[in-house]
C-alpha cells in the first residue's frame, strides 16, 4: 500500500495546475470557457476578455490589462535581465521568445500608475511569460516595486498569476520569495497599504509568498488559487480531488480572500480602496 | 545590478571532517539526503536539547505533528527550537505524513517564533522535508497563506533564527523555516526549488532524468555554500552522536555572534541576506 508516494511526485507543486485554461483568448470564433465549459462567442467577451455566462475572466497579457485599468501608467524596471544562474540549457532562448511574444522584459510589468488622481505603484503578472512563473528578475522588480512605493508614501497593487518559482533558475527563483516578502514587510510597517489581486492562475511559490500578504487580497471569478497542483496532490495522495477545490470561490470559502471582483468592477473598486487605505500615505 | 550572486569571501567552517569523503556526485548526495539512516527529528532533539519541551497547537484549531516545536536551553541560554521531523514508525511517519507539514504545523511554528520575539529567546530550526504537505485539504486550509506569513514575519522578527538543513530542504515547505539570519546545511542534504525527479519530468518530461538534473540544479551543500545561499557546511560524520557535536559546535559561536547585535542590526543584515539575490 503506498500512502504518500513523496519523493516521486511531491516536487513538481510549481507544475500548472489546468492545462485546459491555458488557451489564449480568440483565436477561433466560438471558444469554450475552461470554467463553465459554455461556448463563447468571442466577441461577446468584450474587452474585458470575460465570460458573459460566469464572469471568468480569460487569461491577457500584462499591457492589455494596464490598458482598462488605468489612466496613466510610467513602466520600471524594463532594462533588468535574468544573469541565466543555473546555464540552464535553451534558457535563454526561451527568455527571448517569451520577451517577443509579451513586449516584457520578464513575467512582471511594473510602475507608476494613476486612477484619477491616485497615484500608486502597480504590478502586473502575466501568464503568458513562461507561465508568469518567476524568476529573478520578477522577483528583482517586485522587490523594486515595493522599494520605491516604500520610499515614495505609495500603495502598492500587485496583480497576480503565476505557475510559481521558475525553475530554469532554481535555488535563486526560490530566494525570491523570502526577498519580496522583506520589501512587503518593510512597505507594510511603514504603514502603506498593499491590495493584492490573485487573478488566474496563481499557485506554487507565488501564492506563498506575496498573493496571500496583501492587507486586503481580492481575486478574479473561477481564478485557480493554490499551491500544490491539482495533478501532484492526486499522483501523490492517490486521490481525485474535487473540481472546485482551488476555485476563488472555494478559497474564499475557507477564508483567504477577501471579495471577488469582477474585471469590470476593479477600476472602481481600486480606487475606492486606495481612498480607503490611505493611511499614513494621505497625510 | 548584479543578480548573479557574489562568492562569499571567508565565512567557511573550520571544522574538518572526520571522514574525509571522495567527490559525490550530486545524486549521490541526494540520495544521502533522503538515507532511511538519516537521523531522525526526535534523536537531534535528545542528543542537543536534552531538557527540550515540546509545545503543542496552532491556537487556531490544530496541531500537526510534523513540526515539533518547544522551548530547551542551548549553551546555557533558552531558546525556541523547530524542527521537521519525518518520523520514525509506521504511524508517526503518516501522522506526520512523511516530514511534509500542513498548514496548521507552519501556524504553529509562527506562534512559537512570535513568543520566541517576545521572551527574546533565539531560534533554532532544523530543516528535513521533501516539501509542503500537498493535499487537499492543505489547499483548504491555506498552505500559501500559511508559508507566506512566516516569511512576512520571520523578515523583521526581533531575535536571531538560525537553520540547519540536515536533510531534505524541499522548496516553499523549507524556505517556511529557512528565511532567518543563517542556514547552514548538513553534508548529506540537498536544497531545492523543487525534487529532481520533479523537476525532470516538467522540463524535460522525463522524470528518469533525476540524476542529471540534481546536477544542473545546484542542490548540493558545496554549490549552495559557493553561491552564498548558505553559511557554511556540517560535516555529517557516520554516528548521530558526533554529527549533533558538530552542530553544537557550529551554532555556538554563531549564536554569540548574532546575539551580539542590536536587533535593528540583525534585521538590517537578515534583510541584507536575501536583498542580494
Ligand atoms: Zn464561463
Amino acid at each position: 500500500m503506498q500512502l504518500f508516494d513523496e519523493l516521486k511526485t511531491l516536487g513538481q507543486k510549481h507544475v500548472k495546475a489546468d492545462k485546459q485554461a491555458q488557451q489564449n483568448v480568440p483565436s477561433g470564433v466560438w471558444l469554450a470557457c475552461p470554467k463553465c465549459k459554455q461556448s463563447v462567442y468571442h466577441k461577446d467577451l468584450g474587452i474585458y476578455s470575460t465570460c458573459p455566462n460566469c464572469s471568468y475572466g480569460f487569461r491577457i497579457s500584462s499591457r492589455q490589462r494596464v490598458d482598462w485599468l488605468t489612466d496613466s501608467f510610467t513602466e520600471m524596471g524594463q532594462d533588468l535581465q535574468t544573469a541565466d544562474p543555473l546555464d540552464f540549457p535553451d534558457y535563454a532562448k526561451k527568455i527571448d521568445k517569451a520577451q517577443q511574444a509579451t513586449d516584457l522584459n520578464d513575467s512582471v510589468l511594473t510602475g507608476v500608475a494613476k486612477i484619477g488622481e491616485q497615484e500608486f505603484l502597480l504590478g502586473v503578472m502575466d501568464p503568458k511569460f513562461i507561465m508568469g512563473s518567476m524568476g529573478t528578475v520578477t522577483g528583482e522588480k517586485i522587490t523594486r516595486l515595493f522599494e520605491y512605493a516604500t520610499k515614495h508614501n505609495k500603495a502598492v497593487v500587485l496583480f497576480t498569476a503565476s505557475g510559481g518559482a521558475r525553475m530554469q533558475e532554481g535555488i535563486y527563483s526560490l530566494m525570491q520569495m523570502a526577498k519580496v516578502s522583506q520589501a512587503v514587510r518593510e512597505h507594510s510597517k511603514a504603514g502603506l497599504f498593499y491590495l493584492s489581486v490573485i487573478t488566474d492562475p496563481t499557485t506554487g511559490g507565488v501564492t506563498a509568498s506575496f498573493a496571500m500578504q496583501g492587507d486586503i487580497i481580492l481575486s478574479e471569478p473561477h481564478a485557480l488559487i493554490g499551491f500544490a497542483g491539482k495533478r501532484v496532490i492526486e499522483q501523490t495522495m492517490h486521490q481525485k480531488i474535487p473540481e472546485n477545490l482551488q476555485d476563488a470561490d472555494n478559497i474564499m470559502k475557507h477564508g483567504f480572500v477577501d471579495a471577488i471582483v469582477k474585471r469590470e468592477e476593479q477600476k472602481d473598486t481600486i480606487a475606492w480602496l486606495l481612498e480607503m487605505n490611505q493611511g499614513k500615505a494621505g497625510e | 545590478m548584479a543578480l548573479r550572486n557574489e562568492s562569499r569571501k571567508g565565512r567557511r567552517v573550520a571544522i574538518v571532517s572526520l571522514f574525509s569523503k571522495k567527490q559525490r556526485t550530486a545524486a549521490e548526495i541526494v540520495a544521502a539526503a533522503r538515507d532511511e539512516q538519516k537521523i531522525s527529528g526526535q534523536e537531534l532533539l535528545d542528543e542537543i536539547f536534552p531538557d527540550f519541551m515540546e509545545m503543542h497547537g496552532d491556537r487556531l484549531n490544530d496541531d500537526d505533528p510534523s513540526i515539533v516545536g518547544g522551548l530547551a536551553h542551548f549553551a546555557g541560554r533558552p531558546v525556541t527550537v523547530l524542527v521537521i521531523d519525518k518520523g520514525t514508525s509506521a504511524k508517526d511517519r503518516i501522522a506526520k505524513h512523511f516530514g511534509s507539514p500542513a498548514p496548521a504545523a507552519y501556524r504553529k511554528s509562527l506562534r512559537l517564533v512570535k513568543q520566541a520575539e517576545k521572551f527574546s529567546r533565539p531560534v533554532l530550526a532544523f530543516v528535513n522535508t521533501a516539501g509542503a504537505y500537498p493535499a487537499a485539504s492543505a489547499e483548504e486550509q491555506g498552505q500559501g497563506e500559511a508559508i507566506a506569513h512566516n516569511l512576512l514575519e520571520i523578515a523583521d522578527v526581533k531575535v536571531p533564527f538560525l537553520t540547519v538543513i540536515y536533510g531534505e530542504g524541499g522548496s516553499g515547505g523549507a524556505l517556511a523555516l529557512a528565511c532567518g539570519d543563517e542556514i547552514w546545511m548538513s553534508e548529506n542534504s540537498m536544497y531545492s526549488v523543487l525534487s529532481p525527479e520533479g523537476f525532470a519530468s516538467i522540463l524535460w518530461k522525463d522524470a528518469s532524468k533525476s540524476d542529471e538534473a540534481a546536477e544542473v540544479m545546484q542542490l548540493t551543500p558545496e554549490a549552495l555554500d559557493k553561491a552564498g545561499v548558505i553559511e557554511g557546511i556540517i560535516p555529517e560524520p557516520n554516528t548521530h552522536k558526533r554529527f549533533c557535536k558538530n552542530i553544537i559546535q557550529v551554532l555556538r559561536p554563531e549564536l554569540e555572534k548574532l546575539e551580539k547585535l542590536s536587533s535593528d542590526e540583525l534585521v538590517a543584515q537578515r534583510k541584507a541576506r536575501f536583498r542580494k539575490f
